[in-house]
């Protein structure tokens, strides 16, 4: 951890940016009822009322606190996504190593299979599965996990290749040890720092596909606060000239960029390029 | 010449066998539905009889295999079966919207290809310049943006605040093409906006990389501009992984399609399946769903043609 705020010390502006925006998130994220002032689904006044002192960022169309729902939002959008990006990391990233460490049949048949999956386009995929499945937050956890566990299998696959091919996991195989003592004591520790930098790009990718899917009114269910979903339901307000549906949009935009500063910075740490 | 035949009729038989094995997953997607697709569709209500009735409609009473037999051949005929919401044929619902949406992804592509092109173009040749930075940063953050939020704020700015153009994109086969033009720019800029980026760091990437060889060098040395160096030396040479990245960016354009078309309340594909989805209208969807992923499939099948045809080494892999 010290190690950690020294480092960041010299990381360069936008990195520093990003960890500091990333840090309000996650402190929204966890005070959301001691910070917002009304609760989640509460029906305060009438609908569409504007910007006041009672209500911060005026209330939407059913006449809840904007802001209250966006602070809740938080919890919900990113805390949901969070859930997502990491299953599909211990069944993509798993899979994966064990395809590289094996090899052989186990190889071609993962490797097979994750091509079909992705020669569909996700958000299609997606659209089909949710339909039979119905529209649920354990189901889009599930769908979705399944979908971005491809994309993480190809890079897990491809990098713990470049491992397995080592003369200490030849030993370690003559040593005699299991499949989970390679995986976890030979190859995971080496490919660590792609999967690190994957799992920022992975997380925004998977929050903005949710955002999408909420902003179809496929994602998140209601009442629950959803940033996509708070942007669809308030969207006539645009046509007034109202930009308050603008800014659950640009809470999505901003952590994504927050995660893209922060993942750069340690791409280029882990790439050993020294700065011009 | 053969051996890029050979390759193409290959690539091309790999097609067919992925858009055989996903139009397996679309049918087969319905078969492990939770419980009755009759009793779905009908509600509790139903009776015994009706949903009898239906299942004969439907086929449902039939083997799997038959069934998706039969699906499948309708289908490449071109007969896409009926809708369970409203019953009509939808063939007849799918036509016009598809070549909305495709109207749509071109018009984006016709303005993002060349502007991409430029801009990376640009940005190579006046690398680690302000123009560079600032092209950098801004990619870095409109990658970042959701679609939707790129598209609000053109209505905001473009229609609301100044009413330049319409921020609906109601257009119909009765309008002359300026108007349906016209009415469609903010969608097609929203698009060019969310493809544009890739593709011009992908072109700054290629050239960049090329440029360290010997022969862009000498050609430094026998005194050409830069801007020539780059588009007769370094260009045709990096043109591969362009070609493939545009490519796939206009695979990308006619699926991310569907949130723009949402939000301009335009007549296409996507809006259509985005409905059937919240009806649960698992035909059409499946309909839609497949013509989706054959276009997809069908563009990045003509990436990797092209990638390999400009770059004849990757005939003979490793």
């Amino acid at each position: 951890m010290f190690t950690f705020l020294s480092s960041l010390r010299t990381a360069p502006l936008s990195a520093q940016f990003g960890i500091l925006i990333i840090c309000i998130y996650l402190i929204a994220m966890v005070f959301a009822p001691w910070i917002a002032p009304y609760g989640e689904t509460e029906i305060l006044g009438s609908a569409f009322e504007p910007w006041s002192s009672t209500y911060l960022l005026g209330t939407d169309s059913l006449g809840r606190d904007m802001f209250s729902r966006i602070i809740y939002g938080a919890r919900n959008t990113v805390g949901i996504a969070l859930a997502t990006t990491i299953l599909a990391f211990l069944v993509g990233g798993l899979l994966g190593i064990v395809a590289a460490v094996m090899g052989g049949i186990v190889d071609q048949l993962l490797s097979r299979t994750v091509d079909v999956l992705m020669a569909i386009p996700s958000l299609i995929f997606a659209l089909l599965i949710l339909t039979i499945v119905g529209t649920s937050t354990s189901s889009l956890i599930l769908v979705i996990a399944t979908l971005d566990s491809t994309r993480v299998f190809r890079l897990a696959r491809s990098v713990a290749q470049t491992v397995v091919v080592m003369d200490y996991v030849e030993a370690a195989r003559y040593r005699g040890e299991g499949l989970w003592w390679i995986i976890r004591y030979e190859v995971l520790p080496n490919i660590s720092s792609p999967l690190i930098a994957e799992f920022g790009l992975r997380f925004c990718f998977v929050f903005l596909f949710i955002s999408a899917l909420s902003f179809l009114g496929l994602g998140t269910q209601p009442p629950l606060a959803d940033w996509g979903s708070m942007v669809r339901d308030n969207a006539t307000l645009i046509t007034f000239g109202d930009i308050t549906p603008l800014i659950p949009a640009s809470a999505i935009a901003l952590l994504t960029i927050a995660i893209n500063f922060v993942v750069d910075w340690k791409l280029h740490n882990a790439s050993g390029l020294k700065d011009e | 010449m053969n051996s890029i035949l050979l390759m193409t009729l290959k690539r091309l038989s790999l097609g067919v066998i992925t858009l055989f094995v996903v139009s397996l997953i679309i049918f087969s997607a319905v078969e492990i539905l939770p419980g009755d697709l009759a009793q779905e569709v009908l509600g509790q209500t139903a009776t015994p009889e009706t949903i009898a009735a239906f299942r004969h409609e439907l086929g449902l009473d039939k083997p799997a295999i038959s069934r998706y037999v039969s699906w499948l051949t309708n289908m490449i005929q071109g007969d896409f079966g009926h809708s369970l919401a409203n019953g009509r044929a939808i063939s007849d619902l799918l036509s016009d919207r598809f070549s909305n949406t495709l109207f749509v992804a071109a018009y984006a592509a016709i303005i993002a290809v060349p502007l991409a092109l430029t801009l990376g173009i640009l940005a190579a040749l006046y690398r680690n310049s302000w123009f560079d930075r600032i092209a950098n940063i801004t990619t870095l953050s409109s990658i970042s943006f959701p679609e939707f939020f790129v598209a609000y704020i053109l209505i905001l700015f473009l229609s609301v605040n100044n009413s330049f153009f319409p921020s609906l994109a109601n257009i119909s086969d009765s309008m002359p093409l300026s108007e349906q033009l016209y009415r469609t720019i903010l969608p097609a800029i929203t698009l060019t906006l969310v493809v544009v980026v890739h593709m011009m760091r992908m072109t700054r990437a290629s050239i960049i990389n090329v440029l360290a060889s010997p022969y862009v060098e000498m050609a430094r040395m026998k005194g050409m501009s830069p801007a020539r160096v780059i588009v007769f030396h370094a260009l045709p040479n990096a043109l591969a992984p362009i070609i493939n990245v545009i490519a796939l960016n206009l695979a990308y354009l006619v699926v991310g399609v569907v949130v723009v078309e949402v939000v301009f309340v335009y007549p296409g594909l996507g809006q259509l399946l985005v409905d059937s989805v919240s009806k649960r209208d698992i035909t059409v969807v499946q309909a839609a769903s497949l013509i989706f992923a054959g276009t997809f499939i069908l563009l990045n099948l003509i990436a990797d043609i092209l990638s390999i045809l400009s770059n004849p080494r990757l005939l003979n892999p490793r």
